[in-house]
């Protein structure tokens, strides 16, 4: 009896040995398991896909976004004027604290 | 590529970008085209510019030496906007590029970000007009009094002046993200789509466009596939493909309704059951669809392979290239990094005889059909000396790696060829690393 418990043991653990050098998909799936156990069962499913519609981060409105925008190129030009790098967080933005909203062209570094 | 026997063999031409290692956003290159007879070659960036080189006339002397393409225009196409409804940033970054066939002494091209397709106008100016009557030579009017005789102005010779312009803007067609732009044989329609509708327009009509497909379902929590690309077929004006992010193809003819939800065809290649993982849709989502040049198949590119598609055979692919197939004992690390979501194009040469796609660490890949032969080359500042002939690269797999060799975890993500285009009848091949363009060119024996 317990002989014939221990063949199929082994039989199972083959069976898993094979998986895994048949299916080196489903080995990286187990990792990925192991590090997300509350990944979700249906992964090409609905949240996956409506994230992929929904692409980009969601600003509250258009002053938050050009908050946002302003913040980025003042990190890229340092040279911009100190005054519009304060007004952040603090207060509400009027118009004239504001950057504008078209800047200079910069060419492309392929056009050179 | 490179074997015994003269056979072809990549030679690097020319390189365009900056060498610094800090990419600015802006500068990563988003779409490479050639126009149909492979003059002009185009680029859109991540900043809403193109940038357009143009192939000079070659320099008999030297017969060793190919045209160079230089840059013919630049121009803004699009800026960044606000959806003010949604609260959500519109990219300014141009998705693809088409060129329409010339017609005239202009050139036309369709460009597009995620919501908005302009058509732009590029024509060169070389005469200006001299000997105006009423106007001085530097623009200023003269006194009507003052005038006693009349003459005719003359154009006179002036230096190339290339100049764009936006001719039409087609906009408001689209709540979702367009993915393609694809011009009709038929000289007067194209298409575009975004991740569930595909609409039809006519290049002359910008307030109105004609809705073809739509996946969209009336409750969206059901939604299983997207449309990754989509087509026209080069010769049949009827006939489009779109592929989605299940690994389908479905082709579609416009002669058999206004909306072609129902496909003509289905191209699928059945999954073995006993494969399917965790991974097995995201990898085999199609991220490119492009026809042969003669109409008679369909390559996509999904995440690990590149497959060829006999129109008349549905049931699974002619051929399957196998790109990178070392990253399917990676894929865990490549989801976490969000690689796997890269999306990789792909292109046919002239007459349809070699394929080839991009990787990462900045390698290419191609394939001869005919020949079953496949070569890996990289692009590189390091093999950037003129003329110097491109040494095939490999990866190792095993544990043993040779002299030359790469290993599979020594190979830079960061470096990916997304975009990668081939002259419609030479032998030259433009490839686009993150921020730099390469110009590659067969050897001339």
């Amino acid at each position: 009896m317990s002989e014939q418990g221990e063949e199929m043991r082994t039989l199972e653990e083959q069976q898993e040995m094979e998986d895994k050098v048949i299916s080196p998909e489903k080995a990286e799936e187990a990792k990925l398991k192991a590090r997300y156990p509350h990944l979700g069962a249906k992964p090409g499913g609905s949240d996956f896909l409506r994230k992929r519609l929904q692409k980009g981060p969601k600003y509250f409105d258009s002053g938050d976004y050009n908050m946002a925008k302003a913040k980025m190129k003042n990190k890229q030009l340092p040279s911009a004027p100190t005054e519009k790098t304060e007004i952040t967080g603090d207060h509400i933005p009027t118009p004239q604290d504001l950057p504008q909203r078209k800047t200079s062209i910069v060419a492309s570094k392929l056009a050179v | 590529m490179a074997g015994p026997g003269g056979d072809m063999q990549w030679c690097f031409s020319q390189v365009k970008g900056a060498i610094d290692d800090d990419v600015a956003e802006a500068d990563i290159i988003s779409t490479v085209e050639f126009n149909h007879t492979g003059e002009l070659l185009a680029t859109g960036d991540k900043g809403g510019r193109v940038v357009i080189f143009q192939q000079e006339v070659e320099n008999k002397n030297l017969p060793q030496f190919r045209s160079e393409y230089n840059v013919y225009s630049t121009f803004q196409s699009h800026e960044p906007e606000f959806d003010y409804l949604k609260s959500l940033e519109i990219e300014e970054k141009i998705n693809k590029i088409r060129w329409l066939p010339q017609k005239n002494a202009a050139q036309f091209l369709l460009s597009t970000n995620d919501k908005t397709i302009k058509l732009w106008k590029i024509s060169e100016r070389d005469k200006r007009p001299e000997g105006y009557n009423l106007k001085e030579e530097d623009g200023r009017y003269r006194d009507p009094n003052t005038i006693t005789a009349l003459r005719v102005p003359v154009l006179i010779p002036m230096d190339l002046m290339v100049e764009a312009s936006p001719r039409r803007v087609f906009s408001n067609a689209h709540t979702y993200h367009i993915n393609s732009v694809s011009v009709n044989s038929d000289d007067e329609t194209y298409l575009s789509a975004d991740d569930l509708r595909i609409n039809l327009w006519n290049l002359e009509i910008t307030d109105r466009s004609f809705n073809i497909v739509d996946i969209k379902p009336a409750n969206m929590e059901e939604l299983t596939e997207v449309i990754t690309a989509a087509e026209f077929h080069p010769h049949q004006c009827n006939t489009f493909v779109y592929s989605s992010s299940k690994g389908t193809i479905r082709l579609c003819d416009m002669r058999a309704s206004a909306l072609c939800d129902k496909h003509s065809k289905l191209f699928e290649e059945p999954e073995n059951p006993s494969n399917r993982s965790f991974f097995s849709e995201i990898i085999s989502s199609i991220s490119d669809v492009k026809f042969s040049h003669n109409g008679r198949y369909l390559m996509t590119r999904d995440y690990l392979s590149v497959k060829i598609w006999d129109l008349n055979m549905e049931n699974r692919p002619v051929e399957t290239y196998q790109v990178h197939e070392y990253l399917r004992n990676k894929l865990c690390s490549l989801y976490e990094n969000d690689c796997i979501f890269d999306k990789f194009e792909c292109c046919w040469n002239g007459n349809d005889s070699v394929v080839m796609t991009g990787s990462y660490n900045n390698f290419f890949r191609m394939f001869e059909r005919g020949q079953r032969r496949d070569a890996t080359l990289e692009a590189s500042r390091e093999n950037s000396k003129p003329l110097q002939v491109l040494k095939p690269r490999k990866v190792c797999t095993g544990g043993k790696r040779k002299k030359d060799e790469i290993s599979v975890d020594s190979l830079d993500f960061n470096k990916k060829i997304l975009h990668t285009a081939w002259h419609p009848q030479d032998n030259i091949i433009a490839v686009a690393t993150t921020n730099n363009l390469y110009i590659f060119q067969d050897k001339v024996n």
